[in-house]
Formats: C-alpha cells, structure tokens, sequence
C-alpha cells in the first residue's frame, strides 16, 4: 500500500527573497527524506499559476510580497518536517571560500604575485623548457626541476638567463636553498655564512647535513643540474652563483660541488672561484686534486671534508703578489704559459696544477697531447727529458742546448706571457744550470713583455751552490720558487681575467622569498609551510596536449 | 607573411575599449536597420534553416509571422516557412543583436544606438519582460497583443523621451551599473533602474514606466546593442584573434573573429548548467540561445561576475568563486577595461577581448551567464545558470586562422 502524498504549505509574509535565493531553497527542500518535490514563490498571480502548473494545489492566502512556499512529501509528518526547515534553509550561507585563486597561466600567476621572483618547474621535460622560457621573457629565475630537458634547450636557456642577469637552476636540479627557504629537495639546515654551489642535488644534501652537524650553517645552496659543468652548457650557472656568493653580504665561504667537470669549465670556475676573494672549498668528486689549497682556493677529496673546510678555521689567503724585484714585466702572467721543464715529475706536478685553472694545457704527458712537439700552442707544459726530446742528445739536466733554443723560441712568440723552468741541482747535474740560463732570461726580461718564473730543486748542501744559483736566476729577473707548488699558485692568483658575466641582483637570494610553482603541487606546499609566499599555477599541457593546436600556437608566438 | 598578432590584438581590443554606444532613439526596424525588407526575419545566433531551428526559435518564428500579419496562424506561418516565402538572417549580419530566439522584423521598433567614437548604428528589439514572450516562443493572442501595445504605443513613447533626453550614454551607465552589483548580463537590476531614472522624466505614461520599471531586464537590450557596437569596432583588424562575436541559435554555438571577416565557426550549443525554477529540471532546457554572450564578448557578463556577488549561486555560491570566475577570464583576455572597473578587485578593469589564442592554449572557454529557455516553444524560461562554447569552434577557428595567415 503506498501513502498518498501529501502538499502542505507554509508563507513567510513580506519577506522578499531574490530568485535565486528561492531555486536554491526549493532545491534543497526537495533533496529533503520524503520529499517528493517542492515549490518556492514570491506569491504573485503568475507565480502562483506556474505552482499550479506544477503539479502543486495549493490555497493559501498570501500578497504578491509574501513568500510561498509548498512542499509534496510522502507523509503528513514529513511535509511537515520539511517546512519547518525553512527559515534555517533561508540562513544557509556558502562558506566564504578562502581558498585563493589557482592561475592557469604564468602570465595570471605574476599578475597575483608580482613581487615573486622565481619559478619552480616541475612539469614534464617536453614542456618544461618552454615554461622556463616564459619565465625568462618575465623576468623570473628559474629553478628547473624537471628532468628530460634536451641539452641544447639547456644552453639556450642559460644564455639567454645569462644575458638578463637572472639563474636557471637545472634542469633536473633537486635542490637549492635561497633566502632561507628550501626549494625542492632541501634539508632544514640552519642560518649561516656557508653558500652552496653544486651540480649534484644529493650531493648539496649531505654537504648542508653535515656542516649543520657541524654547528655551522649555510647562507644559501645554489644548485646548477648535472650537465651545467659539461662543455656544452659551460658551467653557465656555476659562474653566475659564484659571482652572486661573491657580491652575497650573507656569505664568508663558498662551497662549490660537482662531478668532475669539464676540465676548460673547471678550469674557468676555479678563476672565479679566486675572484670571489673569499675562501672558496672545491671537491670535483673523483678528480684528481692539483694540491691541497690555491690561494683562498682549498681542494676537498670527500664531500665531508668539503663540509669541514667550509666550517673552518679558514687561513689567510697568500697575497696574490710575493715581495719580488719589481721588473719590467711585473706582473704580466695573463698570455700564455709554457713551462720547459728537465724533470718529468715536475712537469707532470705543473700540468697537473696548471691545468685545474688554465685548461687546456698541452704537453707531451698528458690529456692534451701536442701534434707536433716542436710547436707550443696555448698554454703547453713540456718535459724535455723525456724520449722524444732526448734521441741522440744529453738530458737536459746535463745538457740545457734544446731547452736554451726552445726558451728563445717561446720566448719570441707574442702569445707567451709566462715561461715557466725548472733547475735541479745536485750530484751528477750540470755544473751551473743558473749561469746558462740566465744570459737568455736577463734577455727575455729586457726585450719582452714575458715573465719568467724558475723552480729551483736542490739544498744548500748541493755543489752548485743554492744560494748562487737562486740569485743568478733573479738578478737576470726571473721568479725563484722551490716548490712547483708555490710556482702554480702564485701563477694561478696572478691570472686577473675573470669570466664577464652580468651580475644577478642579490634580491634573487634574499628574503622574503615570493616564488610561482608549475608542477609538482608539494613544493608549492613546502614553500608556504617555510613562510615563502607562493602561487601554484594550475598548469595543464598547452591545447590540451593536442600537438598540431600546440604547434600553431608555438609559431604564432615566434 | 608575417603578421604581428600582438600589435594587432591591441588595436582590435583597443577600438573596443575606446567605442562609446549612445542609445538615440527607437524607430521601425525596416526604417532603419540596414538590408531589412518584409519577408526577411532576423534571428540570434549564427545563421540556421528551418529545418535545424529549435523549438523556442521556431515559435519566435511563428509569433512574428502573425505579429507581421504575414500569416494568420501557426499553420500558415509554417506554410509560408514551407513553402519557402521567408529568408532567414543572422541579426549580426544586419547590426542587430536580440535576447534568446531574437527574432527582430521590419514592423518591430528597435532601439537605435550609435557609437560617438567610430560612427557605426547598431541595433537591438524591445524587452517584453517576463511570462508568455516572443523571445521564448511564445505566440499566443496575449503575447501578439503585447507585442502590439510595445511596437504600437511604448515605442514611439520611449523614442520620443530619449528625443528629448540627448540621449542615454551606455557605456556611462554600465559602469555604474556594475558598481551597484550588475555584471550587465544575467543580472541588470541596477542598470534597468538607471534607465529609467533616465527616461522617466521624459515619459508621462505611467503604463510605459510601469513596465519598464517592472522588468528588471529593461536595459539588456540597449546593451546588448551597445555591446554589438563595442564588439564591431573590434571587428576587421588584420591579424587580430580577438574574438569579435560569440552568439548561440538554440541549435548552434557561432563565433567570429577580429581576423578572419565574416566567416562563423559553429558546433552544436551546450545545455547550461544551472538553477531551474520550480517544477523543472535540465530534461526541459532548451541548448544555449541568442545573442545576449555579446555582452560577455564585450567584456561583461560573466567575464565581470566578480562585480554581482548577488548571483553567486549559479557559480557555486560563494563571493569568492564570483571573483574567481572573474580572474579565470583574465587569463584568455588581451586586456582590461578602461571603463568597466570592479570595486572588489580595486577597481581593476574587466577582463575584455577574448584571445582565441589564449582560450585553446589553456584549454578555459569564454564563461557565459544565461538565461534557460524551455525546449518547447512557448513556455518560457525555466532557469538561469552558467555555459561554456565548446570548445572545438575555438580550435577550428585557430587551424582556420593558421591557414589565413600562413602558420
């Protein structure tokens, strides 16, 4: 047996309601237990004739201004249960939604932040560069997570970045901490005066780790992607943050990270590394160490001992000019530098210190082997006692004949700004190595703009006479040292060019931190639950993912 | 060929931005409205055939075919349609922009609204207010007479007080309008109250002011033609994809744009999402009608919903989702108005020139705010709410645009 249903009615007498309030209580009366439908009028004739239409009978008295409402449930009792929700219906209020507004754009999303200075990105790689690229063309530092980013699309970003004097971090960076805020894959490292330059994301992780173990902090973490430091790209970015950590009040000492790079990239970061005149710790993981500390630059074998050197204590850097004879030449070591050399060792420690900061260098040993071994070219580190220089002929430790015409030789090539000798004294050398190269030097000295620097090996026990032979060198005007050590450093703080590059403003790295995030929704998260200011942009591939539409668009816009 | 589309869009945007519609006058359409004759019916949207047309456009049809005295019934004015006596023609081809069906003929008075900036006349009917209207289908002996009493004694009455009056700056009153809680759509109680505060000095019939006043959608249709004159000063600029028309027949969705002449880009209309009054339910809804998203193409409507906190239920029911609505459209626009301005969003200008550039590349429509007609002729509106064009016409028109222009 199924109930009648029943229609009962309720007024609100002189209660104006808009239209839209009333579909809205009529929907909700209707989604009521019971309810089999409901009408909901401002009680004028026509709208009591469309009620009627409706299917409700209804006779109720009520004005044009009154409010009529009438409802068919399955039971008297439900009807009623219905109507005497009205007035709570009518006070039903939408949540005030505090939820911002979630862009679809960039071009919106700065509209709401304006004052944010980066962009994370972390869609995937093959809309990624064009993000970054959008945010270049506003304006933005780009911290690019996204991986699967074809190299030249790197390139092309970082130069152009370059030019604007803004940073594209990555792609396929994970981490960087800037302002106090972490960005990506960051470690809650505490406050301090240590700034992070690393192409390896983990790498900046365990390095902040264990300088906050340490009781230290960092100032900033800047990383670069894992192709930054590659010859293509050419350690764009590394270059950029070492000269922002230089400019960067917030930061005594700079740590900077990586695979071993390319050797001409590593050896321009090392110059910029010197530049920044502060103490700068290096560890290209796995590469082989030119020494232990060039000037303010100290080399790290581990990623933990990066981290304590980075805390210190930090000794004074060497001044970058011994107290020498000031000389016609003083202090031009900026063309290129040949060292002839008649110990093979000693060569092999000046390649190998040389070439942390001046690669390439050529020679006869090394990565970079010289096609003709009679031509110099750049900068060339030769061992002449080695076979090929010695077929028929004395070692040049006895015999400096090849390594006097050589020097002469060099010597005339404008190119050459630094000749680099060694003297090996001791039993069975030639008796006065000193005295025959110094008529050539005194020359050299006199005639060119070219330094000579002389290492010389031996005690003062030697039958040469060390003390002779040292001031023979330098009263013909030539740089004595006794270590090779010495030699490359003091080489290496003498370089004065320095990369070009146009600075990035310092507000890239200082609080507060306002920054718009494209991706992953969890760094969005992450920056504001670190007090950053941030706006996720609600990104979806350009057309739909539909590529012909994609395509045109991409051509409009070139 | 290159064409910078930028530069372009700036000028489209730029000329509708600067167009200032002034309503000068009422007047018989066939007097004014340009290549209107007697067997010619004008309706909203892109061009149809009888066959296609919905029910709500077919008794619009029906009602002006006997309005006109053409036909005598509903049976001979489908004879005559039959028979082919009748051409049909967009309004938009002729100037003109009508609410829901639209259909506009040679004996009904429009409103005149000429643009003090770049010169054009643009056209729109008279609203009839609520109930049993041609606009919905309806072609009953009450709806005739009605239609008789507002081309025969309103008409005259109105052009005679905007005569006196100098005339009535559209552009002026929409801007205050959308600062008494209007978005100049779906919601036009302020601006219909401003119009009459304006004419009624002029009008000693209290029966015309009466229904003037008693419509709360008096001023949609002088908008809508204001609106018309602001979208055609857009219209034309080589290299523009500002959208210059967006307009739905019952049966289609039909753009144009800046760029491309005259050609529509059409797909089936959708069904607004949206409120219904009692006794209905989306099975009664009619797909999207007339000519009205002239206003949303101009930079109001649901683009300023953010200024009409009052109708936030049809969005989703709070003021922040009308702000929302509001941001979104900023995001497929060239620009912002000059003119229109929302307090709430410290009087930043609405969001104005649809990129169809930008509408495909984020994948977000043009939102819409209709009204609902039934699907029956007749019967009338049955809700209000919210649609969005399909998309396809938006990506048919860029391919289109592509091919144009060598992309």
């Amino acid at each position: 047996m199924s109930p009648e249903p029943v229609t009962r009615c309720g007024v609100r007498a002189g209660s104006y309601h808009d239209s839209i309030v009333l579909m809205r209580l009529q929907r909700a009366l209707a989604a009521l237990p019971g309810v089999i439908d409901a009408g909901v009028i401002m009680a004028t004739p026509g709208n009591r004739e469309q009620l009627a239409a409706g299917g409700f009978d209804v006779e109720a008295a009520a004005n044009p201004d009154d409010l009529l409402v009438a409802v068919k449930a399955e039971s008297e009792s439900l009807a009623a249960e219905a109507l005497s929700r009205i007035d709570a219906l009518l006070r039903v209020r939408a949540a005030d939604s505090s939820e911002d507004y979630r862009p679809h754009s960039l071009a919106a999303a700065f509209k709401q932040l304006p004052e944010a200075r980066w962009v994370l990105v972390s869609v995937p790689g093959r809309y990624a560069a064009d993000v970054a690229g959008e945010a270049l063309e506003q304006g933005r530092n780009v911290f690019l997570y996204s991986d699967n980013v074809p190299v030249e699309r790197e390139v092309e970003l970082k130069r152009r970045a370059r030019d604007k004097g803004l940073l594209v971090l990555g792609p396929d960076c994970g981490t960087a901490s800037l302002g106090g805020v972490g960005f990506g894959f960051a470690n809650r490292a505490r406050r301090g005066n240590i700034g992070l330059v690393g192409a390896s994301g983990t790498g900046l992780q365990a390095i902040m780790s264990r300088i906050h173990a340490l009781d230290s902090g960092i100032s900033q973490a800047i990383g670069t992607g894992g192709r930054d430091l590659s010859a293509e790209v050419g350690g764009i970015t590394a270059g950029q943050a070492l000269d922002l950590l230089r400019r960067d009040p917030e930061t005594d000492v700079i740590v900077l990270i990586a695979k071993p790079p390319d050797p001409e990239v590593g050896s321009r970061l090392l110059a910029q590394a010197r530049a920044t005149g502060k103490p700068v710790v290096v560890h290209f993981l796995g590469a082989p160490l030119p020494g232990r500390r060039l000037g303010n630059v100290s080399f790290a074998a581990t990623l933990s001992e990066a981290a304590e050197l980075a805390v210190g204590p930090h000794p004074p850097a060497p001044s970058p000019a011994p107290p020498f004879t000031p000389s016609p030449g003083e202090g031009k070591t900026c063309g290129s530098v040949r060292g002839l050399f008649s110990g093979g060792t000693l060569a092999y420690e000046a390649l190998l210190g040389l070439s942390a900061f001046l690669a390439p260098v050529w020679s006869n040993l090394g990565k970079y082997r010289l096609d003709d071994l009679l031509r110099s070219r750049e900068h060339t580190i030769l061992d002449l006692g080695a076979d090929e220089f010695t077929v028929g002929r004395l070692h040049p430790m006895i015999d400096q004949d090849l390594r006097l015409r050589r020097l002469r030789q060099e010597a005339a090539d404008p190119e050459v700004g630094l000749i680099l000798l060694d003297v090996v004294l001791g039993e069975g050398s030639h008796a006065d190595p000193a005295g025959e190269l110094a008529p050539e030097i005194a020359h050299i000295r006199a005639s060119r703009d070219v330094e000579v620097a002389v290492v010389v090996i031996g005690t003062d026990a030697d039958p040469q006479g060390l003390e002779t032979q040292i001031s023979t060198l330098e009263t013909a005007g030539a740089r004595v040292f006794r270590t090779v050590t010495d030699a490359v450093e003091w080489i290496f703080l003498n370089r004065t060019e320095a990369p070009e590059t146009a600075p990035v403003p310092l507000e890239a790295v200082q609080a507060p931190v306002a920054a718009i995030n494209v991706g992953l929704e969890s760094f969005h998260d992450s920056l504001r639950s670190q007090g950053a200011a941030s706006v996720h942009v609600d990104w979806r591939p350009p057309a739909g993912g539909n590529e012909r539409l994609a395509g045109i668009l991409a051509r409009m816009k070139a | 060929m290159s064409v910078d589309i930028n530069a372009a869009n700036q000028t489209a945007v730029g000329r509708m931005i600067s167009s200032r519609p002034m309503l000068t006058g009422v007047a018989r359409a066939g007097d004014v409205v340009p290549g209107l004759r007697e067997n010619l019916l004008l309706h909203a949207g892109p061009p149809i055939e009888w066959e296609r047309m919905s029910g709500p456009l077919r008794g619009a049809v029906i009602g002006a075919l006997i309005f006109e005295g053409l036909a005598k019934d509903e049976a001979g004015a489908v004879a005559m349609v039959e028979r082919g006596e009748i051409d049909f023609e967009p309004c938009h081809h002729h100037a003109a922009v009508g609410p829901m069906a639209g259909v506009t003929s040679a004996s009904m008075q429009v409103y005149v609204v000429e643009d003090a900036t770049h010169g054009s006349r643009t056209f729109s009917n008279l609203n009839e207010g609520y109930g049993k209207v041609l606009r919905y289908g309806a072609f009953s002996d009450e709806v005739i007479a009605k239609l008789r009493w507002m081309n025969g004694t309103m008409g005259p009455i109105l052009a005679e007080a905007l005569a006196k009056s100098g005339g009535i700056d559209l552009r002026t009153l929409l801007a205050e309008a959308l600062h008494m809680g209007d978005e100049g759509h779906n919601r036009n109680k302020a601006g219909s109250l401003l119009f009459l505060k304006q004419l009624a000095p002029y009008v000693r019939d209290s029966e015309v002011l009466k229904f003037v006043g008693d419509t709360a959608l008096s001023v949609l249709n002088p908008v809508m033609a204001a609106c018309k004159a602001m979208a055609d000063a857009a219209h034309g600029v080589e290299g523009s994809t500002i959208v210059s028309t967006m307009a739905r027949n019952g049966t289609d969705f039909g753009l144009r744009v800046s760029g491309l002449g005259d050609r529509w880009f059409t797909a089936p209309a959708m069904v607004p999402d949206g409120l219904y009054f009692t006794g209905f339910s989306s099975a009664d809804a009619n797909p999207d009608i007339g000519d009205s998203t002239i206003t949303e193409t101009a930079g109001i409507g649901a683009f300023a919903m953010a200024a009409a906190p009052a109708i936030v239920t049809f969005i989703g029911g709070s003021p922040q989702d009308a702000v929302h609505a509001t941001r979104e459209m900023y995001e497929i626009t060239a620009a912002e108005h000059e003119h229109f301005t929302i307090p709430v969003l410290s009087f930043r200008g609405t969001p104005v020139g649809i990129d169809l550039r930008k509408v495909v590349e984020l994948g977000i429509t043009p939102r819409v705010n209709t009204g609902i007609a039934h699907r029956q002729a007749g019967v009338g509106q049955v809700g209000a709410g919210l649609v969005r064009p399909p998309m396809a016409v938006f990506e048919e028109a860029l391919v289109a645009f592509a091919e144009r222009y060598g992309f």
